[in-house]
């Protein structure tokens, strides 16, 4: 028993770590291929060894400690930001359960009821990481940065949150596993809720503090933000916890609203599951990795305010349609009227951007 | 059963702990970390107690939301090293006395009202399945239904309360 | 029943420990040579003024407290889907009493300004 839940816990890490490896390349990569350069290629063929490189380079650096940091949560808060990362993990299905020397493993760490709320739970753990990080540097610019960081994180956290239900409504279940195996009978939950799926991605942008909304890393302005004074291995674990995150929360909406691990013979080959999985994320991150080519940081008082009057009351209207539409197809007994959600939530979507549009128009600055 | 014991007095150790660094910490940052790890010791109770909904609930909202809270007004304030202030008069006695109050109201929950344990904790095999989760929502918007519309207008309280203390009126600004 | 959460407290411990490992690489394997001017704060090469952590703006507190509602309010919403299609009509009024209350607030605190980060 023991033995299981360490190898699948050690099994789980060492993806991420690889993965966050392979995604700095990806990105740097596919950047460059955006923006007509070659990037990285000399560590090993094509460049593949780069990461590697640059953690030997990263080990090999010095690790200050500013003389009025407050030392102990100058030393853990790159953990407490790192661990999180990891530990939302925990409850995403990677594939169905799999045959192996005559015993059945479920790809998962846990498979947990209360699922989506352990997911909420965690991502709220993780805003103190960055908010103690600022703090304890005892830094101007870093504080600035953890603050405006933390701030967006929470902003942002409601329309997660919010998305999350969505998706609650539609599966009747927060076990991501059931909440996967409800998109086997019904189809991928982005085709009934495409703004859905469309908010939550936005939010994930702003909740791993990714371009557009890099404002805690807006070098113009705070430097590098809370991790001005972090260098070396210290330095190294914000940049893993934001890859990390990145790569666990494609993860997570690939399973809420884009089938997870199904696709064609998962159900004779379940080695198949992770394979699909790994197929859904890199394209959901070659999404935020063209939303970072393509444009330019948004302001902060924007920022917040798109996120408190735009995308929470869009969410919040996304949540009484589809509660609507469930219910008439439920009393009328038709599920094709659950056809009304899509509509409606892409009405409701088409306004909201036009309301923007004009807000964007009326403003002198704009 | 020892198992649970054994772990319960790990967490009540571990619990009476943070609560007494919360208090003695001097920077009011480590106060209010203390306190954090003092919820999430409260959550571990509250699973062991086979309600994993309000163990996540709690650290969703209490760690999550009213700590990072705390941690902005410490900020704001820039109180993070207490001046040792003066103590009044009074506050020492009515400590005691209200703490005395609490001691007593637990003990009488616990030792003339207790329920036997079988009654409230619910058999291990079900905590971990949607049908505990639909049991509590049914009695959340049935039962409680009046509470639970009540909440909102507290929260609605709060929030304008907060406006009202922070926000100028728009001529004073400038 | 609490073993699945065994498995998290597992993978909690192991993340701690690899954090911890990549830390102790770093400190050992890295050069230690103490500067005055290394330990000072960066101020993108100023010499530092001021104390480093200064009292904040008061949105921040605002930004809180309505985080805190909302996220109230979302813990809500969550057994409410689970159990929404056994409430059915009932539960889609219940909780739109509960929003139509908590949107009176938040068109208060729209008009007020408080959602403006000026």
């Amino acid at each position: 028993m023991i033995w299981e839940w360490l190898i699948k816990a050690l099994v789980l890490i060492f993806t991420l770590l690889i993965g966050f490896g392979y995604l700095t390349y990806y990105e740097r990569r596919a950047l460059a291929f955006i923006q007509s350069r070659l990037g990285p290629n000399r560590a090993g063929p094509q460049g593949l060894m780069q990461w590697m490189a640059d953690a030997v380079k990263l080990i090999f650096k010095e690790e200050l400690t500013p003389d009025n940091a407050y030392k102990l949560v100058f030393f853990l808060s790159p953990v407490v930001t790192m661990v999180p990362s990891i530990v939302i993990a925990a409850v995403i299905p990677w594939g169905p359960p799999v045959t192996l020397f005559g015993q059945t493993f479920n790809q998962y760490v846990a498979d947990i009821n209360v699922g989506i709320l352990y997911l909420m739970s965690i991502a709220s753990i993780a805003v103190y990481g960055i908010v103690l990080a600022g703090w304890s540097s005892n830094n101007k610019y870093a504080m600035m940065g953890g603050l405006r960081s933390s701030a967006q994180m929470i902003s942002y956290e409601l329309t997660l949150g919010l998305s999350f239900v969505v998706v609650i409504l539609m599966a009747g279940s927060m076990s991501l596993v059931e909440i996967v195996e409800a998109q086997r009978e019904v189809t991928w939950f982005a085709v009934i809720q495409p703004v859905g799926a469309i908010l939550f991605f936005i939010a994930t942008l702003a909740e791993v503090n990714r371009h557009p909304f890099d404002m805690p890393e807006a070098e113009q302005e705070i430097v590098a933000g809370y991790h001005t004074e972090y260098s070396g291995m210290k330095f190294a674990l914000f940049f893993m916890a934001e890859y990390q995150k990145m790569i666990v929360i494609s993860a997570i909406m690939t399973t809420l609203f884009f089938g997870g691990y199904l696709g064609p013979g998962v159900d004779r080959f379940p080695w198949l599951g992770p394979l699909y999985m790994a197929i859904k994320i890199i394209i959901l991150l070659f999404f935020m990795i063209w939303v970072r080519a393509s444009w330019p940081r948004i302001r902060y008082n924007r920022l917040m305010a798109f996120g408190w009057k735009v995308m929470l009351p869009l969410a919040l209207a996304l949540v009484f349609i589809t509660a609507t539409g469930i219910l008439l197809a439920d009393t009328m007994g038709n599920p094709w009227l659950m056809a009304i959600i899509p509509v409606l939530s892409l009405i409701a979507g088409w306004i909201a951007t036009l309301m923007v549009d004009r807000s964007l128009r009326r403003k002198s600055y704009a | 059963m020892t198992v649970d014991l054994i772990l319960f007095l790990i967490l009540a150790l571990v619990a009476v702990a943070t609560a007494a660094g919360m208090l003695f910490s001097r920077n009011a940052v480590y106060s209010a970390l203390f306190l954090v790890l003092n919820f999430a010791s409260i959550a571990v109770f509250y699973l062991l107690l086979g309600a994993p909904f309000i163990a996540m609930a709690q650290i969703t909202v209490y760690a999550g939301a009213i700590m990072v809270l705390f941690l902005f007004v410490i900020m704001l304030l820039g109180a993070e090293q207490l001046a040792p202030i003066k103590v009044l008069p009074w506050q020492r006695p009515l400590a005691i006395g209200l703490a005395a109050v609490l001691v007593a109201e637990t003990a009488y929950l616990l030792i003339l009202r207790a329920k036997p344990a079988a009654d409230i904790i619910p058999p291990a095999e079900t905590v971990n399945t949607l049908g505990e989760l639909q049991r509590l929502g049914m009695a959340l918007f049935n039962q409680y239904l009046l509470p639970f519309e009540v909440t909102s207008i507290l929260l609605l309280v709060a929030m304008v309360g907060a406006i009202v203390l922070t926000k100028r009126e728009k001529g004073e600004r400038e | 029943m609490l073993f699945e959460y065994i498995a998290i407290a597992t993978l909690i411990v192991l993340a701690v420990i690899v954090a911890l490992i990549a830390i102790g690489l770093g400190e050992l394997f890295g050069p230690k040579k103490k500067m005055e001017e290394k330990s000072m704060p960066y101020e993108s090469g100023m010499t530092p003024y001021g104390p480093g952590t200064r009292r904040m703006p008061v949105r921040f507190y605002l930004i809180a407290v309505l985080f805190i509602l909302f996220d109230i309010e979302v813990v809500f919403f969550l057994p409410w889907a689970i159990v929404f299609r056994q409430l059915g009509l009932f539960g889609l009024i219940e909780m739109a009493v509960f929003i139509a209350i908590l949107l009176v607030g938040y068109i208060y605190a729209w008009k007020k300004g408080a959602l403006e980060w000026e």
